[in-house]
């Protein structure tokens, strides 16, 4: 952190010119200083990271602005910059006209029981595989771990039939079950358990404590920010979740936003830029606010899995 | 089958016959929910996905197992010499040849920018670049559909003002895959910054110092010192950016529909469009196929790591 300005003279060895004049700190080591640009902050660089930040933020400014302005303003050559009739007739027509309410309603509900049912079954499972002996247990992690990586494209065509001759098609089981025991965060859970230490489930044991309470009043208490970080992956990824729910849901009252979103943009409203912007904004905007506010979480889990 | 054949750590050989059942039942108990679960709806699917494709099943059959038959390799041998699937395969690799490294190309430059000493507005940036991950892909896209608009989009727009006359993106068989890629690497990236970057702390200081000394450049110091260092963490950012990529589906499904003239349609698309017409075993022999490309890329990612490190 300190070091970025002026290079520490303990290159040593190496570094015999530097050795040399210890007392003089900056003109003789002048050509040091421009070969280390490491530590260095370049305005270059700030330039180059600004104007790449103008380009990932930029749509998400021109979204906003898009979903004020009223159509004629959409179709015009060229656009303006600033909306010249701020209007919120997009969204008025978004939450009174079309049904964005139930979708909104839908995408949340589906979202909050998915994370629930994932940090309860992951957590459990995650402890069981990380610190309690039982046969079979090495089966079941090869299971979890080996369905890691499967894509959701290669199971739908089956469970679309397993879920219509469970009479689950077009309702709220049907948009959950199949997400409800991710095996991501098992692999998590069983991670984050294993760092911690054996010793308080043995103190735990010896004290009386029954095996369920261990895990229950003791251990999982302090899988906080683990569970912080599980839930919010999970919410997010269900918020977004797009192919089993477009399977699935197949009447308008039963839609996610994400596919009433893209029905509506592949549809007869095709080209009404102003509803589809304000649309894009009722998804985007939550988990954006969501995101801001937990950011650090959403880091340490990347850090920690590498799997968005 | 009981306790006593599992093998136990030596802080518990002394505990109990009783104690250890206690343990093996938690286990049971604890593992059950997520199992039962799990085994219904994902490992029975994937077992069933791939005994599916080896059958004539149709979406009138769904009630009707019995009229079901096997056809062995028939969806096999029949997707094989569909044209149209080895155009959507065609389109997924391309996707995935430009699109993966192009990706991770921005992102390496992002993360050793960020990694280059520069303190102030350390975490604006990293949140910034994070911000279009979180975001939907379907709401993205629908995004930049108004963006790449021929006439009042602001890319032709901007491209107007330095004389440019921007092509209609979306509606050209020769640009409308690129500009599906450019998105997908736009979207994608802020996942990688944050790998790299954390691959990068791994890289020691005193090894460029030293390097600098001996008149090693910043672009030499990059290529034998960064590089090197940051190998398995790029393969494992290439793997996880290529599965991803391999299933692309909703950007062709909101931007283009799959055109013009089925030049955007995926691997993962066509297999919808099929489950769609009710051609169920088709689908299915063509989501297995792509599964099966998934879990080479993943295998062969761990035969590297573990060949070097």
């Amino acid at each position: 952190m300190t070091t970025s300005t002026r290079p520490e003279p303990t290159a040593g060895p190496v570094a015999p010119v530097v050795t040399d004049a210890p007392e003089q700190p900056t003109r003789p080591r002048r050509r040091h200083h421009a070969a280390i640009a490491e530590p260095r902050p370049v305005p270059w660089v700030y330039a180059v990271l600004i104007g790449g930040l103008v380009v990932l933020v930029g749509p998400f400014l021109w979204m906003l602005l898009g979903s004020f302005r009223p159509d004629r303003e959409l179709k015009q050559v060229p656009p303006a910059w600033l909306p010249e009739n701020p209007t919120l007739d997009n969204y008025r027509t978004l939450f009174t006209e079309l049904d964005f309410p139930t979708y909104f309603f839908n995408s949340t509900v589906v979202a909050v029981a998915i994370t629930l049912g994932n940090l309860i079954f992951c957590s459990m499972l995650g402890y069981a595989l990380a610190k309690l002996h039982f046969p079979g247990k090495r089966i079941i992690f090869g299971l979890v771990l080996g369905t890691l990586m499967v894509p959701g494209v290669v199971t739908f065509v089956p469970l679309f039939v397993l879920v219509s001759n469970l009479g689950m098609v077009n309702s709220f089981p049907g948009l959950i079950f199949p997400f409800l025991a991710g095996p991501f965060g098992v692999f998590l859970m069983r991670q984050f358990f294993q760092s911690l230490p054996d010793e308080l489930i043995h103190a735990a044991r010896v004290d009386g404590a029954a095996e369920l309470r261990i895990f229950w009043s003791i251990m999982l208490p302090l899988c906080k920010p683990a569970l912080a970080t599980l839930g919010i992956l999970t919410f997010l990824a269900s918020w977004n979740n797009f192919l089993w729910p477009l399977v699935v849901a197949q009447s308008e009252e039963k839609y996610t936003l994400p596919v009433a979103l893209a029905i509506y943009a592949i549809g007869e409203n095709k080209s009404d830029y102003g509803l589809l912007m304000a649309g894009s904004v009722a998804i985007i905007v939550p988990v954006l606010l969501v995101f801001l506010a937990l950011q650090k979480h959403f880091v340490r889990g990347i850090a920690m899995t590498g799997i968005k | 089958m009981t306790a006593g054949s599992i093998s136990s750590p030596p802080s518990s050989r002394r505990r109990p016959d009783r104690g250890r059942r206690r343990e093996v039942v938690a286990g049971y108990v604890l593992s059950l929910p997520f199992l039962a679960v799990f085994l219904v709806f994902t490992i029975g699917p994937v077992i069933a996905s791939f005994v599916m494709s080896f059958t004539d099943l149709r979406s009138s059959d769904v009630r009707n197992p019995l009229a079901v038959a096997f056809v062995g390799v028939e969806n096999y041998s029949k997707l094989f010499a569909d044209e149209t699937f080895r155009k959507a395969a065609f389109n997924t690799a391309y996707f995935v040849v430009i699109g993966v490294p192009l990706t991770m190309g921005l992102a390496l430059a992002v993360a050793v920018a960020l990694d280059s000493g520069i303190t102030r507005l350390r975490t604006f940036f990293r949140v910034g670049y994070y911000l279009p991950v979180v975001t939907s892909i379907v709401a993205v896209a629908v995004v930049w559909r108004f963006l790449l608009d021929p006439d009042s989009g602001i890319v032709n727009t901007l491209l107007g003002y330095v004389g440019i006359e921007g092509p209609s993106w979306l509606k050209s068989t020769t640009w409308a895959m690129p500009s599906i890629i450019v998105m997908s690497a736009w979207r994608n990236m802020g996942s990688l910054v944050i790998i790299f970057l954390a691959g990068l702390q791994v890289v020691p200081k005193e090894m460029h110092e030293a390097a600098a000394i001996d008149g090693a450049g910043p672009w030499a110091r990059f290529r034998h010192i960064t590089l090197p260092m940051l190998r398995p963490t790029l393969l494992f950012g290439g793997v996880v950016t290529m599965i991803g990529y391999l299933q692309f589906f909703e950007e062709p499904f909101v931007m283009t529909r799959g055109g013009p003239l089925d030049s955007t349609l995926s691997t993962a698309y066509y297999t919808y469009n099929q489950f769609g017409f009710g051609n169920y075993s088709y689908a299915a022999a063509m989501a297995y196929v792509l599964f099966v490309v998934i879990a080479l890329v993943t295998a062969l990612q761990f035969k590297w790591l573990g060949s070097k490190d």
